[in-house]
């Protein structure tokens, strides 16, 4: 039985993770169809930025109110990235997906490339509070305080993009850009201003995850963007384009999945079943979980 | 003679290689509806887009569209309708997972006051069903959700695509009794199939045919005279039918009209 919770809540920890990831990663793709390859970047800009505020930038550090600056530092960098990515990169080449396949593809691969330039190829110790190395009991079962951490940001994190499309009139051009984006710009609404948003909410929530994700595995390595992203696009898919709610359910779907059946399984055996599960998804509902339709 | 709202001068549209428009001339009174008319495929549609900015990627556009003096075809979209361009596309395009007060509030704007008096005083039923998906509503509600929609905002003109189009016949009224009183207040352009609303509603018609205007003039004239009709629009009666959907190609109406209007280009307005 303490096994089973213990693979439970790991396993949602590593769902938070991918949602986290995803959940930007189906914005961008439901509102301006933008594969982006790159989004694993601003997962390595977050984890990378959070790492050396805690270590160089005045009031930051790895614990305390310090770890909470250098966290928010973290992800204001991801955005900020992100940002600048529509705004050079991605605005001059809109609904030309090759040219966007390979210049994110692209992106992605120098970034890689930078990070590991600047801070070396081999994964560095990650500074966290004591609090996170340190496991709390959950009905018998030792759960790791940084998975811990990881859903409640999760979880946060869906509670202020669902209040965001639900509310706010942000939101509500979102929701009607995923469905019929042409149409919103004839109703006199500048949609390019909307994919921007969702770029800097993808952008933060991607740094989140590389922030709290290296607190969780108190690593950080370079290439530690480009594989969460396969799998984040898994969940996408699994979740159906635009749906962020889709993407918290294919999340935990995937979390789940692949921990139990590395752990009762071979390990290895639980990606695999993953990429049978995406199969399975795209055989019987190709539009995924939740269509192509944001749900608030 | 009163200026025209809108005019469009050798207007070109050629869209992943096919030259859907040939130089398009024709005006838009500044009062009533104008009609834009022709068989399936002949390029009312493309006309439409092309004027309020929404050619596909890709798209070639030429000539000249104007707006009073505003010149529109280097125009974005989202620019044009703040300006005053109002589009109601074809198939309605409603936002289905939004609710109907959603898609109403969609259609707000910073800076001036929403008219929901008058599009409540038009469509009583939109005020009733505003908690409603706008997917689960019928289409002829869907239909007045997307009209209601544009007059959200005071229009210069109102560019209306096939408005009736898969509507119950009482709807198809309905939808003709609003533009009606809509066009007592805005200039309509309006691509209809349903003869029976053209007659109702339109002063002055533009007929399309392979690409070019083939006939320009007042409407009614045009639907009195069967024959003509018959050859531009492939129909037998002016009395409320629809072409059918397997006309013959738009080249060869156009070669059957060539000798009515030389200047078939002309402004709505010689003809009336």
């Amino acid at each position: 039985m303490d096994t089973i919770i213990l693979l439970t809540l790991t396993g949602l920890g590593l769902a938070a993770l991918y949602f986290l990831v995803a959940s930007g990663l189906s914005l961008v793709f439901g509102l301006a169809d933008v594969l982006n390859f790159a989004h694993g970047l601003f997962l390595g800009v977050g984890a990378y930025a959070t790492w050396w505020a805690a270590g160089n930038l005045p009031g930051a550090g790895p614990d305390g109110l310090g770890f909470v600056v250098a966290v928010a530092f973290g992800v204001a960098a991801g955005t900020l990235m992100a940002v600048l990515v529509e705004l050079v990169l991605i605005r001059p080449l809109y609904s030309r997906t090759i040219e966007q396949v390979l210049v994110t593809v692209g992106l992605s691969l120098a970034g890689v490339a930078l990070l590991q330039a600047t801070w070396g190829a081999d994964a560095r110790p990650f500074p966290r509070p004591a609090w996170t190395r340190e496991v709390t009991s959950i009905l018998g079962a030792q759960v790791p305080n940084g998975g811990l951490l990881l859903i409640v940001a999760a979880l946060l994190v869906l509670g202020a993009i669902l209040a965001f499309l639900r509310w706010t009139r942000y939101g509500l051009i979102i929701r009607a850009g995923v469905e019929n984006r042409e149409m919103v710009t004839a109703l006199g609404i500048d949609v390019r201003k909307a994919f921007t948003l969702v770029f800097a909410i993808g952008g933060a929530a991607a740094a989140l995850a590389g922030s709290l994700g290296s607190v969780y595995f108190g690593t950080v390595s370079p290439q530690q963007g480009g594989s969460l992203l396969i799998f984040a696009f898994i969940v996408v898919v699994i979740g159906g384009m635009g749906s962020v709610v889709g993407s918290a359910y294919a999340a935990v779907a995937v979390g789940l999945l692949q921990q139990f059946v590395n752990y009762y399984g071979t390990s290895g055996l639980g990606d695999i079943c993953v990429v049978a599960l995406l199969a399975v998804v795209l055989l019987l509902r190709p539009q995924g979980i939740a269509g192509k339709a944001v749900t608030a | 003679m009163t200026e025209p709202v809108l005019t469009v001068e050798d207007l070109s549209v050629r869209i992943a290689g096919l030259h859907i428009l040939q130089g398009v001339s024709f005006t838009v009174a500044p009062t009533g509806v104008t009609v834009l008319l022709g068989r399936n495929g002949v390029g009312k549609t493309t006309t439409l887009r092309a004027v309020v900015g929404l050619t596909p990627p890709g798209g070639e556009v030429r000539g000249t569209v104007r707006m009073g003096a505003q010149s529109l075809l280097a125009q974005r979209t989202h620019r044009l309708v703040r300006g005053g361009l109002g589009y109601v596309p074809e198939d309605r395009c409603v936002f289905a997972g939004l609710t109907v007060a959603e898609n109403l509030r969609l259609a707000e704007r910073r800076g001036s006051t929403p008219a929901y008096d008058r599009v409540f005083a038009l469509f009583p039923e939109l005020d009733r069903r505003s908690r409603q998906r706008a997917g689960s509503l019928s289409g002829g509600q869907q239909q007045m959700l997307a009209i209601g929609r544009v007059l959200l905002n005071d229009n210069r003109l109102l560019l209306v695509d096939e408005p009736t189009k898969g509507l119950a016949p009482k709807v198809v009224t309905e939808v003709a009794e609003v533009l009606e009183r809509v066009a007592e207040s805005v200039p309509v352009l309006l691509v209809e199939q349903n003869l029976a609303v053209v007659r109702r509603l339109a002063r002055d018609a533009v007929v399309l045919a392979a690409g070019r205007v083939a006939w320009a003039g007042d409407a009614q004239e045009l639907l009195l005279e069967t024959a003509l009709t018959r050859s531009l629009l492939g129909v037998g009666s002016a009395e409320g039918h629809q072409p059918a959907a397997d006309h013959q190609p738009a080249e060869a109406a156009v070669d059957q009209v060539a000798a009515r209007p030389a200047g078939a280009a002309s402004a709505p307005e010689d003809g009336s």
